[in-house]
């Protein structure tokens, strides 16, 4: 009965990836780029590993149980037997290996996947400035001297270095098709590198909780043609709109569930600027800098 | 001025009158409260209430009050966890579940505070209380009144988490209270100031339990007993309160340069000003991860106990198991850093606490097959406490798992702030801490009470439990992978919700579990008569807390026990010296019970509603007060007594004519014969 149960229940996710017949909504197990192949690949991989114990850890545990259980006189009962020195070399032994060959794999995955890692490319990386903000995210194309608001374009198989920090509190820089997260925190600088290999639209997020607009602080990944990056951006160019400091004090207020927004400028190392005003040690320079009047996130709450 | 003087920051608008829901908790809360009051008042046990159990400093007394909180606040965070479950479950799209996001986000925060420090502390140290100093033969703690300041300290924080709901907020930063985002800039109500000093007055009440048992462990086992002598709870009891003595500082620091910033615009952890919130996690979890095996050693402990005595064998390989033990505890303060390995401390320190994190999975493992094979070639019973005890290795394994994968840096980069994440330290702390507190109150209960717990209910607990847990956490496993991320008041996905519905199901059956357990402990109060152990040692167990009767007399041990050897009591029945005369008998040296516990109780609680709501004078006064209750305590020559052989004598010769004492029963054979 109990042995029914447990099957059961914990089938139940794999049922549902069954039943689901297409694996579009299991994010984790369909990456759209090698860093996220590369990560499904080492969580199927330390899982594999794993299951070695757990699996006859779960069957022993039925099967003593069935096997030695009060009723069935017939099996052997020793009291007294507390102690095998060749069980014992045998249960350290076996996780004791187990874990020795996952000590290795994960010393070269984590240096394979450390996020601030360049990635191996024959095309220049393009870089993208993220700024995390109460409740949205901001995208710097410093190069291209564009921005974006809630909308991350990117061109695909092109390698993108990701410079993240936040004008608040910490979050975290999230596109699950893509690769792994990284935080974002006032001050300092974090980096990740990722690249998409199929054109599509994927959810970006922060996973860091932030407050109350955290639920709705994604944006929209969209991965395009290089062709289809380069119309984008003269797009943007076109739009008219400059992302001054002026623009950036009202974006700086606390907002919700915000739709995208593109700026056909950005004033010069705004990015820089973000990043300074919270390692400066003198306050004078801290709110001569473009802060957020913070009576509105305590208005708010 | 007047007023800011007598209530600081504290308005007539800090209730909130405007929430249906929080009032409705307050007024069910208070009702409960007036219920019980009232019901004590009407039978007129006040005197007594006092006397025997609030001034007690008696460690089994200690004990049961500690059980006490931990099941009344068992109730309280589960309340808010399946107020959780409704939400996420109708949080789709256009249905925005019934929370707003400020009342949800303090409940997740106020769901883990509780869960941690004032279910699952309370809860195994009530057990070890009651438990430890019968199995290492002593007739007290170290320092029984300490041992009551200690309480009384956690019931005063506890207290303040309870009042939070009514006046004020609770904090909506998490239960890890992460800054920048309690600092004051982001969290300017008293929610993180609950929080602060609710932890921080509880800390140091455990802090204290910590110093208390490990001398009294040391210091106080009975002739005979080395420390390989030692059972295995007492064992794991040790170990734990070494790993709190050396945590918990770290805790009181990490929340007390928080509350310089928070209290003196100082800037240990704020955004800019030199202030670092890396720290601040650093610190938390050089605390939090040992914090992890403070809650899981006992458990451990317990397993081990459970499942030597209803396999009817002794525990298999039990110097494995305490090598094991301290294994793990060492290595659980090397491992903080894996609760972010997304903060980019780069690959030579992620794959460091990744390793390290994976090698505590082998003690872990060779604890398991000993717990297995201490089953094979036994005879199984399967009484409630060897259920929990089957539930939880077969879970535990799972939980294990996830955890080894999240303990992969490259991995834990996808599954990090995930549903995976809340999946797997729910798989741990309910498969892994909660099933086995269980085994062990369903197992010591007949020993606290002198009856047993009844069977058929004990069992549909575990049963709903069991099938509960794997409903409410398996979707969320599954959720991690589809991208769902922790703490969500709102989502868009319509992918993710017949999952959540699932688990909503699976938090109900686990509330049918709570009621089974409820329903339990009324049935067996009934029915006590008949659950009534005889003979002290119910379940034919093999530690010196079954050589006593049940419920013991208030000094344990009329003569202190001789130990010769490991499972010291079994070893005792099979030479016949079990239930030997042990008269005549020498006087007992005994505490006294004092009302310092108590006062020093309400003074915290006082100080810390005080500092929360910035009422200096107030906090002042709590202040001077705790000094002056302690001077009073430390100039009070009347401490302690005498308890005259004869005395001893009576008590044993009572105990003995109600036939609850084995020893008592070996004397009337043996006058009689």
């Amino acid at each position: 009965m109990k042995k029914l149960w447990i099957s059961l229940l914990f089938s139940l996710p794999l049922m549902g990836y069954a039943l689901d017949g297409q694996c579009s909504q299991w994010t984790l197990l369909d990456p759209k780029g090698p860093i996220a192949a590369d990560e499904k690949h080492l969580i199927l991989t330390a899982l594999g590993l794993m299951l070695i114990v757990v699996i006859p850890v779960i069957v022993m545990t039925i099967a003593f149980a069935w096997k030695y259980r009060t009723g069935n006189k017939e099996a052997t009962y020793a009291p007294k037997w507390d102690n095998s020195h060749a069980i014992e070399a045998v249960v350290w032994t076996v996780p004791a290996v187990i874990i020795t060959i996952l000590g290795v794999i994960v010393w070269r995955s984590t240096h394979d996947l450390t996020p601030e890692k360049p990635l191996a490319s024959s095309v220049k990386p393009l870089v993208v400035q993220v700024v995390a903000m109460n409740w949205k995210w901001l995208f710097i194309y410093p190069e291209q001297g564009v921005a974006s608001v809630n909308k991350l374009v990117i061109p695909t198989d092109r390698p993108v270095s990701f410079q993240i920090t936040s004008d608040s509190v910490m979050n975290s820089f999230f596109i699950p098709r893509l690769g792994g997260q990284i935080y974002a925190m006032a001050g300092m600088q974090t980096s990740l590198n990722l690249l998409a290999s199929d054109v599509g639209t994927y959810r970006g997020l922060n996973t860091q909780f932030s407050g109350e607009g955290f639920s709705g602080m994604n944006f929209e990944t969209k991965v395009v043609t290089s062709q289809a990056f380069n119309d984008w951006l003269a797009g943007v160019k076109d739009y008219g709109k400059g992302l001054d400091s002026i623009a950036f004090k009202s974006l700086e207020v606390p907002s919700e569930n915000v739709k995208p927004a593109y700026f056909s400028s950005v004033e010069p190392q705004l990015f820089q600027t973000i990043l300074q005003k919270y390692q400066a040690d003198d306050p004078k320079l801290r709110t001569s800098a473009c802060v957020a009047p913070r009576s509105l996130i305590q208005a708010k709450n | 001025m007047f007023q800011s003087l007598l209530f600081g920051k504290l308005t007539i608008s800090a209730i909130p009158y405007e929430n249906p829901i929080i009032m409705g908790a307050v007024g069910a809360s208070a009702l409960l409260t007036m219920m019980t009051l009232g019901w004590v008042t009407y039978q007129g046990r006040w005197g007594y209430l006092w006397r025997e159990w609030l001034t007690s400093v008696d460690h089994k007394r200690i004990g049961v009050m500690y059980l006490i909180v931990a099941g009344v606040m068992l109730l309280r965070g589960f309340a808010d966890a399946i107020m959780m479950r409704f939400h996420q479950a109708f949080a789709e799209g256009a249905g925005h579940g019934f929370l707003p996001p400020e009342h949800y986000d303090q409940i997740f925060s106020a769901h883990g505070t509780i869960m941690i420090i004032f279910v699952a502390m309370p809860f195994f140290i009530g057990l070890m209380n009651y438990i430890v100093p019968l199995q290492i033969g002593a007739r007290d703690v170290a320092y029984p009144f300490l041992n009551s300041v200690s309480f009384w300290l956690t019931v005063a924080s506890a207290g303040l988490v309870m009042v939070s709901l009514a006046i004020g907020d609770f904090s909506q930063a998490g239960w890890t209270g992460y800054p920048p985002f309690s600092e004051k800039e982001f969290s300017p109500g008293p929610g993180v100031d609950y929080w602060i000093w609710s932890l921080q007055l509880g800390g140091v009440g455990t802090l204290m339990t910590g110093i208390n048992f490990f001398v009294t462990i040391l210091k106080m086992r009975a002739p005979g007993m080395t420390l390989m002598k030692m059972p295995v709870f007492t064992w794991t009891i040790l170990v734990t309160t070494v790993l709190i003595m050396l945590s918990f500082p770290v805790l009181t620091v990490a929340l007390a340069l928080l509350t310089f910033d928070r209290y003196l615009d100082m800037h240990f952890f704020t955004n800019g000003m030199g202030g670092n919130q890396m720290m601040f996690a650093n610190l938390f979890w050089i605390w939090g991860h040992p914090e992890v095996y403070i809650v899981l050693l006992p458990a451990f402990g317990i397993y081990s106990e459970v499942v030597s005595t209803f396999s009817r064998k002794r525990l298999f390989g039990y110097n494995s198991m305490v090598y094991a033990t301290v294994a793990i505890a060492f290595l659980s303060f090397i491992v903080w850093l894996h609760h972010f390995f997304t903060m980019g401390a780069g690959a030579d320190v992620n794959a460091f606490f990744g390793i390290a994190t994976g090698i505590i999975a082998i003690p872990t493992g060779v604890k398991i097959f000993n717990w297995l094979f201490t089953m094979y070639r036994g005879r199984i019973e399967f009484t409630t406490p060897m259920l929990w005890t089957l539930g939880f290795i077969a879970t535990f394994a799972i939980g294990g798992m996830t955890g080894v994968l999240l303990s992969v840096p490259g991995a834990d980069f996808m599954l990090h702030n995930s549903e995976f994440l809340v999946a797997h330290f729910h798989n741990t702390l309910i498969g892994g801490v909660l099933f086995g507190y269980f085994a062990g109150y369903t197992f010591w209960f007949p020993k606290m009470f002198g009856f047993r717990l009844d069977e058929k209910w004990g069992k549909r607990a575990f049963w709903s439990w069991l099938v509960g847990f794997y409903l409410a956490f398996m979707p969320l496993y599954a959720l991690g992978f589809m991208g769902m991320p922790r703490r969500l008041v709102h989502y868009d996905n319509p992918a993710w919700q017949p999952y959540l519905l699932v688990a909503l199901l699976g938090g109900l059956v686990i509330a049918y579990g709570i009621a089974c357990q409820v329903i339990q402990l009324v049935v067996s109060i009934k029915n006590r008569k008949a659950l009534r152990d005889h003979t002290g040692d119910i379940w034919n167990s093999h530690s010196l807390e079954w050589s006593l009767a049940s419920p013991p007399p208030f000094y344990n041990f009329a003569k202190t026990p001789h130990v010769e050897s490991l499972d010291a009591f079994a070893h005792m029945k099979e030479n016949g010296i079990a239930y030997r005369a042990t008269a005549p008998y020498a006087p007992i040296h005994m505490p006294r019970n004092s009302w310092v516990g108590v006062a020093l109780g309400a003074l915290t609680f006082n100080f810390g509603f005080a500092m929360v709501w910035h009422i200096w004078l107030a906090a002042a006064a709590s202040l001077v007060g705790m000094l002056a209750a302690v001077v009073l305590r430390a100039s009070d020559e009347d401490v302690d007594y005498m308890l005259s052989a004869e005395e001893v004598a009576r008590h044993e010769k009572n105990a003995s004519a109600q036939g609850a004492s084995p020893a008592g029963l070996a004397n009337d054979l043996i006058t009689q014969g």
